[in-house]
């Protein structure tokens, strides 16, 4: 499991980098990268995100 | 140009506590470098564009029509009953401007530029330099490739999402009940109540521990935000649109020309600001007011402090013990302050929408303009506890004799 971002929606306005606890986003120019290889699912960036633009990524 | 020398200092970030900085260090005789990520100074704007006259007196700003784009006179605040309470600010330090600050942003860097710094545009700090564990440069990717610049010492100014600061290993993780989430619409179109006072409206449905602003930047244009808890299941956007359409007559002849995101630290600053070789200034380090959330003045104040004291430690070799007084000097001009502050932000918290009524409806306006002084929060606890008696609980340990 991990968060997927909605590209189209975000704003690239870092708040989720400010509050993943392991580095697992990051704001490069113009675009957020999600790294899910580090991302431990606790959803701290989906509640913070102002517009909603991240969303749990279902088991497939 | 050759960029490839050795800088006695590397500013990352070109926002308003990077620039400053840069300006400071110059105008020191330092040789500085900014690097900035984004590929123009300034936009998108994260922020409300309030600034006050008394912290462009600190950072030696004078009003210029370019960018202090509406005076400000005073806030209006509005409970969640509708009741309102005028402050006027007019000859208080609590007056100011509306700023346009995309333009402010770019005068700073040329401050910053005529004291002697350079800037690197589309340049974004990756990772730091570690040598004989002291902090020696940044490995920045500049246009694509990478390149390493070495310096005596790194400023993170690189805002709440800084990355300094985690490469750095200082903790700066934000926990997501100190900060709040915000999003925010410039509109054209505006019906303001009045186009030099602030209006701020409070309560659970408006915002969930926060507030909905207005603030004017001309007769008919304004920053309309709104911030929110982080811990709220629902969306800042999903706030302000709410309301707005709640208040749909305000905005009736409005469209927006812009939009805006963002999360400010409403906490205490990180503990460590500090280490072998590196200084935070702004946001990166949470120098941000912790009740209303402005922290451009402090990320200027933070700047001018940072070099002043960094300059004389580059000398010494920029260890951290040479750079602690910074943190020093901060924490005693500042962050005291903002500790008290932040008291006052927790008894608000506390605070129900029946309670916002009462204060709106009893307290005295030099009470509510001087919320930061312990003297005003005992009378707003009085007055509380004289029409809601049931309020004891919480409300006895903010009154004092
Ligand atoms: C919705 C909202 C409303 C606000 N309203 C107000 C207000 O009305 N008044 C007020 O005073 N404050 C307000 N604030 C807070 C204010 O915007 C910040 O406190 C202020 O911008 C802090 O300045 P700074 O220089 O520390 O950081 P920033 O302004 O965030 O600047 C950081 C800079 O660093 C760059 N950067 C980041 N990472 C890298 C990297 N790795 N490499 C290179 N460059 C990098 C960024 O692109 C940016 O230019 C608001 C904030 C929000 C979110
Ligand atoms: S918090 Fe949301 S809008 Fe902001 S950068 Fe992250 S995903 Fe994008
Ligand atoms: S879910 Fe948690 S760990 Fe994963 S990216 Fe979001 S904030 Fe980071």
């Amino acid at each position: 499991m991990s968060v997927k971002i909605d590209h189209e929606k975000c704003m690239h306005c870092g708040g989720c980098v400010s509050v993943c606890p392991v580095l697992a986003m990051e704001l490069k120019e113009g675009k957020i990268e999600h790294l899910p290889e580090k991302c431990i699912d606790c959803g701290a960036c989906i509640k913070v995100c102002p517009v909603g633009a991240i969303k749990k990524e279902e088991e497939k | 140009m050759n960029y490839d020398k050795k800088w006695d200092v590397i500013v990352v970030g070109a926002g308003p506590g990077g620039s400053k900085t840069a300006e400071e260090f110059a105008k020191r005789g330092a040789k500085t470098l900014v690097v900035e990520k984004k590929q123009q100074i300034g936009p998108p704007k994260r922020c409300g564009e309030g600034l006050s006259q008394r912290w462009m007196e600190i950072a030696n700003l004078d009003p210029d029509p370019t960018w202090t784009l509406q005076k400000i006179t005073g806030t209006v605040l509005v409970a969640p009953n509708g009741e309102e309470a005028w402050i006027d600010t007019e000859d208080k330090d609590q007056a100011g401007y509306i700023i346009e600050r995309s333009k402010f942003e770019k005068d700073l860097a040329s401050d910053a530029i005529r004291a002697g710094s350079k800037f690197m545009l589309k340049a974004r700090a990756a990772d730091l330099v570690k040598e004989n564990g002291k902090i020696a440069g940044v490995k920045v990717v500049r246009e694509g490739k990478p390149i390493t610049l070495k310096s005596d010492i790194v400023v993170g100014a690189d805002g709440v999402d800084s990355m300094i600061a985690r490469k750095a290993g200082l903790n700066s993780t934000l926990p997501l009940s100190e900060c709040d989430s915000g999003y925010q619409y410039e509109m054209t179109g505006v019906d303001l109540k009045d186009p030099h006072k602030m209006e701020l409206y409070f309560g659970s449905e408006a915002a969930n521990r926060g507030y909905v602003w207005i603030f004017p930047k001309g007769s008919d244009i304004a920053n309309v935000g709104v911030g929110i808890t982080g811990e709220d299941e629902k969306t800042a956007k999903h706030y302000l649109d709410r309301w707005m359409k709640h208040n749909q007559e305000r905005f009736k002849n409005a469209s927006i020309t812009e939009i805006n995101s963002g999360v400010v630290p409403v906490t205490s600053p990180i503990d460590q600001m500090v280490s072998h070789g590196l200084m935070l200034v702004g946001d990166s380090a949470r120098m941000v007011n912790p009740m209303h959330g402005g922290g451009i003045g402090p990320a200027l104040e933070a700047g001018i402090m940072a070099a002043e004291i960094g300059v004389p430690a580059l000398e010494k070799g920029a260890e951290k013990q040479f750079l602690q007084p910074y943190q020093e000097k901060w924490e005693e001009k500042r962050g005291k302050n903002f500790k008290k502050i932040l008291k006052v932000r927790h008894f608000f918290e506390k605070l129900s929408d029946k309670h916002l009524n009462l204060i709106a409806e009893n307290a005295d306006p030099d009470v509510l303009l001087n919320l930061g002084h312990r003297k005003s929060l005992s009378k707003i606890a009085k007055t509380l506890l004289k029409s809601s008696p049931q309020s004891i609980g919480f409300v006895k340990d903010y009154i004092t004799k």
